[in-house]
């Protein structure tokens, strides 16, 4: 450009650093961290609203006979937790981080596309009231209830299902509109934003977990997004996509589930496995072990999660020689992920660790994450799935998968960097009492639900045989304690945001922490980096 | 980064704007009033004819304020690799969208129909039992309990639909030739050409669909043929519309006087997007048409 036209000097407000003032600078946000802090805010809400439904499950399971919730209504509130846990808790916190972190650790002053970073978060509040509205028409006498066929939708029950269910895929279209949006963001930010000298390969492991979780979500969301318009056709437009009366097939739906579905797991794991290794290295106090390693294990989990997805389907009716790529294709996953693993005690072994509470959490992460993945090994056998498939020992394994790795890696995320985005530190007591009851608690929750499974309890069912009894029992009772014990955590992020109670944080946070996000102070000022810092 | 040949400039960080969080407002109102509306609940319409008023006065807004950046030469180099980059992306979503669509025909063809057809075959044990002992697999096909129906002859409105959007895609980038020798009158006429080819060909689209209701029996109905057959070709219309409805509006202002030899990115993101839905015709023609 010659000539400056005079605008420029008018539009260039958002220079001057102050964030905008009142309820606006929050609804009309363009700022990453703000943008960030509102994902975070809001996944954590609805990780609370997750929660609550879940405790609903467990006091319907407490013992046998019916209780608490009707069939239906049950079989609704299984449906919204894992819907609500999947894509408004765990998705949401993962964005929130990196929306908040990315710009920060490659040297970036914001966010590439900020407005249509902020036009991604406010898709999400649509999407989950859209899910849970159909309980509130209920109250009004319309219709019965939201989504109730799990959150896998199966056809051919979600096409009989009642109009909850087109509020679900509607939401689900929204969902995936937003996924898409924020994607495209990170992945132009990482690719345009750098700071100069910031090669690919000096990209800190979180970032590079985001390149890999960004492009498998546009690679896999835009198919389920799809899938969705052909339930909605499918229900009221008299096609037979999932029906053989007119030459469909409901296997197809599984199919396009779980081409989504599974790689969406690795959506949810991979950015917690890109913080994990930071959080290792800081209070081992010692350089990450194996960066090029991890590195490419994101990228070989990347390609082998779109390939492997029929696992899911084992008791399908598919052709055996499917069956037999999908079980070893599946059993070489786990390669990658081992490699993780191996790079993870390489880089505390032998360090001088302390165990401050987001240390706690990274290694508790470590040791339910392996139990999640090994019995995940189990499953994909595709002879002993037979038996596994639908009984507690999938739940078991899901929630060690899902809660021992994205949950706790969230926790040791947040409690990581809450002080650098507070400017204060949080309670260490109250963060260890969080941790070691969390830890009890989830493994009283979910060890029971193994041995449920091998003795045959299928889950998604509000009833069960008197013989599972004294185990279901253990299981809620340890739920309740793992409900109660969040209540800490959120005493302690209240206390930490709003009180003044917390110590100051200094720039470094952390006695061993490295990284472009612990040179600028805490909290970081509103706008950062306008002038690229230079990466030797 | 190019530090020596781009001297440097703070990227430009738009101002606070209402847009996004209004256009979630639009979209959770149209998907309300859609989830309403298929339900026959009549509350549906105000909120779809709410969402849907609200959704063009905010794109409007939006894409005003942005162009109104780009004249006020707020984007450089960096904002304007954004950009592209952040379009070829869409696009990429948008081909996995396509792309699963194909699949579910591919599917359907030729795993579904087949599987439910052998449970006939003779020399299995369960052919007695079998449900549908009367269907064969072939293709097209509604299904064991569909209706019958005649398919769409490709030689006709589809092979002449090809040629429109083919000489189309032609047109668009005579007209970007136009805009980067500076000769505006090409730029203009190329546009316009491109957006009457297109219009044309949604005129003789929604012809064939309304011919393939009245008289082939070719329906949403119409089993797993109808079914993939609209799916395929209902999306790729709707994106020729909005692709035309972009090269509107990058007609009109280019008619204003918009757009330098080295500065139209708008004008490459809509021929972008055209470029792509003229792609995804031309396996809609072989795969859905005439094979
Ligand atoms: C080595 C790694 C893993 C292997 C081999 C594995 C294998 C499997 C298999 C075979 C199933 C299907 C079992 C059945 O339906 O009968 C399954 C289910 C599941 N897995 Fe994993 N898994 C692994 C890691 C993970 C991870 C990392 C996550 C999430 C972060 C995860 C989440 C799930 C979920 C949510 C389901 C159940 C979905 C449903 O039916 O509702 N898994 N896994
Ligand atoms: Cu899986």
């Amino acid at each position: 450009m010659s000539a400056v036209n005079p605008a420029i000097e008018h539009l260039h407000e958002p220079h001057h650093d102050a964030p905008p003032r009142g309820i606006t600078r929050w609804l009309y946000a363009t700022n990453h961290k703000d943008i960030g802090v509102m994902y975070l805010v809001f996944g954590v809400l609805m990780f609370f609203v997750g929660g609550l439904l879940a405790e609903l499950i467990r006091s319907e399971l407490l013992t046998p006979t019916m209780r608490v919730l009707s069939p239906e209504a049950y079989n609704q509130v299984i449906t919204i937790h894992g819907l609500v846990m999947v894509f408004a808790a765990v998705m949401p916190i993962t964005t929130g981080f990196a929306n908040y972190l990315i710009p920060l650790m490659i040297g970036a002053p914001d966010m590439a596309l900020p407005r249509l970073n902020n036009w991604g978060f406010w898709l999400l509040p649509a999407a989950a009231i859209l899910l849970v509205l159909p309980w509130g028409l209920k109250l009004l006498g319309i219709g019965t209830g939201t989504i109730d066929t799990g959150w896998t939708m199966y056809a051919p029950l979600s096409i009989q299902a009642g109009p909850g269910a087109d509020f679900a895929f509607v939401a689900v279209l929204l969902l995936g509109l937003s996924s898409t949006m924020a994607s495209i963001n990170i992945l132009v930010t990482i690719a345009q934003q750098r700071a100069p000298g910031m090669s690919w390969l000096k990209l800190p492991v979180f970032v590079w977990s985001w390149v890999v979780t960004a492009l498998l979500l546009i690679a896999v969301f835009p198919a389920l997004m799809a899938g969705c318009v052909m339930q909605i056709a499918d229900r009221h437009f008299g096609t037979h996509f999932f029906s053989a009366a007119g030459g469909g097939d409901p296997v197809l739906w599984e199919h396009i589930f779980w081409f989504f579905g599974h790689p969406e797991v690795y959506i949810l794991l991979l950015p917690t496995t890109g913080i994990l290794p930071h959080i290792l290295a800081t209070f081992a106090r010692k350089p990450m072990y194996g960066y090029k390693a991890q590195v490419y294990s994101f990228v070989a989990i990347g390609v082998m999660s779109i390939i492997v997805w029929a696992h899911h389907m084992f008791t399908s009716g598919l052709p055996a020689g499917v069956e037999i790529y999908f079980m070893l294709s599946t059993m070489a996953i786990s390669i990658p992920v081992a490699v993780l693993f191996f790079c993870w005690f390489g880089t505390i072994w032998r360090g001088s660790m302390t165990f401050e509470t987001p240390m706690l959490f990274a290694l508790g992460y470590i040791v339910l994450f392996g139990i999640g993945g090994l019995t995940g090994l189990v499953l994909s056998d595709a002879a002993a799935d037979q038996q596994y498939h639908n009984t507690y020992f999938l739940v078991a394994h899901f929630h060690y998968a899902l809660f021992g790795g994205p949950i706790m890696g969230i926790f040791a995320g947040l409690y990581y960097y809450l002080p650098k985005m507070t400017g204060r530190m949080y309670s260490e007591t109250l963060g260890r009492w969080h941790f070691w009851l969390t830890l009890i608690a989830f493994n009283v929750v979910f060890m029971p639900q193994f041995l449920l499974g091998i003795a045959g309890m299928p889950r998604r069912i509000p009833d069960y045989a008197l013989q599972f009894a004294p185990l279901n029992m253990v299981s809620s009772i340890g739920a309740f304690l793992l409900g109660a014990t969040q209540l800490l955590f959120l005493y302690n992020l209240a206390r930490t945001v709003f009180g003044t109670a917390g110590a100051p944080a200094s720039a470094r946070v952390w006695e061993g922490s490295s990284g472009l996000e612990f040179t600028l102070p805490s909290p970081p000022p509103f706008h950062t980096f306008s002038t690229p810092p230079v990466i030797e | 980064m190019n530090a020596v040949t781009e001297p440097h400039h703070p990227y430009y960080i738009p101002r606070p704007s209402p847009y996004p969080i209004v256009l979630s407002a639009a979209l959770f109102l149209l998907g309300l009033g859609a989830a309403l509306r298929v339900n026959a609940l009549a509350a549906g319409w105000w909120a779809l004819g709410l969402g849907a008023l609200l959704f063009a006065y905010v794109l409007f807004r939006w894409f005003g304020e942005v162009i109104g950046e780009s004249r006020a030469g707020l984007y450089r180099a960096q904002e304007d690799r954004a950009f592209r980059w952040g379009m070829l992306w869409f696009i990429t979503s948008e081909v996995v969208f396509f792309a699963s669509l194909f699949g579910v025909l591919f599917y359907e063809r030729n795993i579904a129909v087949p599987w439910l057809a052998s449970f006939n075959a003779a020399h299995t044990s369960w052919a007695p039992f079998s449900p549908w002992p009367h269907f064969t697999a072939h293709w097209p096909n509604s299904g064991p309990a569909g209706t019958p129906f005649e398919v769409v002859n490709p030689w006709g409105i589809p092979a002449l639909n090809t040629l429109l959007l083919l000489s189309s895609g032609v047109t668009v980038t005579w007209a970007h030739a136009g805009l980067r020798a500076g000769r505006r009158l090409q730029l203009k006429a190329g546009l316009l050409l491109t957006v009457a080819l297109g219009l044309t060909f949604l005129g003789f689209q929604a012809h064939e669909f309304a011919e393939a209701y009245r008289d082939l029996g070719l329906t949403l109905h119409s089993g797993v043929y109808g079914a993939t057959f609209f799916i395929l070709t209902g999306f790729h219309g709707l994106h020729v519309t909005v692709g035309a409805i972009m090269l509107s509006a990058i007609l009109v202002r280019a008619w204003k006087g918009d757009f330098t030899p080295e500065h139209h990115f708008a004008f490459e993101a809509a021929s972008w997007y055209w470029h792509f839905v003229d792609v995804v015709w031309l396996l809609l023609f072989v795969f859905v048409y005439w094979l």
